[in-house]
């Protein structure tokens, strides 16, 4: 069969060094979490000042939702596929930054989402009994409102992650080095068991990482807040728990 | 300019070929989700279950899908249905919790009152449950349309034809225009999708003109500083 076969091709320890003369699982493994992990930093650079100054005052919610409205109709394939014809991008270097330009804005939205969601789900009286206490802004900002949105801003930066760790997958296509490799060469090879090994890799590697993410969302949440209390005294929108388990649908 | 106007009939087989893989995923995913996700709001078990599966689904990049499916269900591994079914999947990864959140929204109030009037439960769906689930469905399936519009570019990485050959090709030839009419033609395609499909929202729910998003929040609003003190402070 050729799931058994592609596992048999997984677990072959020779794969794991080299695949066809070529860069073996670990390298492709690598190269694939480097640029997400690159892309990923870039997005949380960008996305949770961002997302907190919109939370911590209300301003310019309107864009964020715009953004991820007109984000989710962009294919990854056609804006890779844009700037990767154009010769500005030609070299090895450009091409990273290509490719990390739109790993970013697939990341942002949903992280910028889980930012400022995270705040406005909090009760608008803690955080005026934190100004009443004679908080500054930004203690507010450090001391009431972090603690209480981490794990919706982690959970926005779950889903960022994932929309990220998939997309990744199709650079293969333009010569970049990451898991698609096994898939696509497997793919113009017609070797199936190839194929199939790549993209079990692939999957078991998003679910691996959701996973853990999830995990680590679960312990963020501070200590005597139970979950759910606060969706009743919302302020604004929908639920705080609607927002944090839906993950921001795009493309990849 | 030459370039469009000279390959406008290729441009406009892809475009068919590219609503002939999405309308289908899009159409079926809904008609699927809707009774998924009624069960999933009626039920807590069903719902996490369902909503967990959703989860595992939408996780699965998108190449990883379209190639798997044919292996777990043994079609050839170049075969068209493979995207459909792919996207069908994806679709019902989201459309699933939309459509529970849709149906959760409906008051028990309103449900125990169709009941009491002797309503049986089927009547009861039909005509009190739907139609109030409705806009919160609509807004699902509008979402669903665009992202799938969008994935179903990917196809063309497997040899699936459809407009996201326009993007490798404009690779291969390291001709950048390729790449923009493609965009716009995917952008297009989803909006004229969009207004179908808000079209016959508006002519299957003739009474939700009136009311937006924003009206409901602003009441939602102004409701809330005369809840009573929760936490009873």
């Amino acid at each position: 069969m050729l799931f058994l076969d592609a596992f048999r091709w997984i677990f072959d320890p020779e794969h794991w060094s080299t695949v066809n003369f070529g860069p073996g699982i670990l390298d492709e493994l690598g190269a694939h979490l480097w640029l997400t992990l690159i892309s990923v930093v870039v997005t949380a650079a960008i996305a949770l000042p961002v997302g907190l100054y919109i939370g911590h005052t209300g301003r310019g919610r309107r864009f964020a939702i715009l953004l991820a409205n007109v984000v989710r109709a962009f294919p990854t394939l056609g804006l890779l596929s844009l700037l990767l014809s154009t010769a500005l991008f030609a070299s090895q270097d450009a091409g990273v930054v290509a490719n990390v330009l739109v790993f970013v804005l697939l990341g942002v939205p949903p992280l910028l989402a889980g930012a400022y969601a995270g705040l406005e789900s909090i009760d608008r009286r803690t955080i005026d009994a934190a100004r009443a206490m004679g908080h500054t802004e930004l203690q507010i900002l450090r001391r009431v409102e972090l603690p209480l949105a981490a794990p919706l801003i982690l959970g926005g930066l779950r889903s960022a992650v994932l929309q990220i760790i998939a997309s990744v997958t199709i650079v293969s296509y333009f010569g970049t080095n990451s898991l698609g490799d096994f898939i696509l060469s497997g793919l113009a090879s017609t070797d199936y068991v190839q194929v199939v090994a790549g993209s079990i890799l692939v999957t078991a590697l998003a679910l691996l990482v959701d996973g853990v993410l999830a995990v680590v969302q679960r312990t963020a949440r501070p200590r005597g807040v139970s979950r759910g209390r606060d969706r009743t005294t919302t302020a604004r929108g929908r639920s705080a728990s609607a927002v944090s388990r839906a993950p921001m649908p795009e493309g990849n | 300019m030459d370039w469009v106007l000279s390959h406008l009939d290729e441009i406009w087989a892809l475009t068919v070929a590219h609503v002939g893989l999405a309308a289908p995923a899009i159409l079926l995913g809904f008609a699927a989700s809707v009774p998924l996700g009624y069960f999933a709001s009626r039920s807590r078990v069903a719902g996490s279950v369902l909503l967990t599966i959703g989860n595992i689904l939408y996780t699965i990049p998108g190449i990883a899908l379209v190639v798997l499916v044919p292996v777990a269900a043994g079609l050839a591994i170049l075969n068209p249905l493979n995207v459909v079914i792919a996207l069908f999947l994806y679709a019902i990864a989201i459309m699933v919790r939309s459509a529970s959140d849709a149906f959760g929204s409906v008051s028990a109030d309103v449900r125990q009152s169709a009941a009491a009037q002797g309503f049986s439960p089927v009547q009861r769906f039909w005509r009190v449950e739907l139609p109030l689930a409705g806009p919160v469905l609509l807004a699902g399936i509008r979402v669903v349309s665009v992202s799938t519009v969008s994935l179903t570019t990917v196809g063309a990485l497997v040899g699936i034809p459809n407009l996201g050959n326009l993007f490798t090709d404009a690779f291969q030839r390291q001709f950048p225009l390729e790449a923009v009419v493609g965009l716009v033609a995917v952008l297009l395609l989803a909006a004229v999708f969009d207004v179908v499909l808000s079209a016959i929202g508006r002519l299957l729910m003739p009474w939700n003109r009136g009311t937006s998003v924003r009206g409901r929040d602003r009441a939602r609003l102004e409701a809330l500083p005369t809840r009573p003190n929760v936490t009873g402070v």
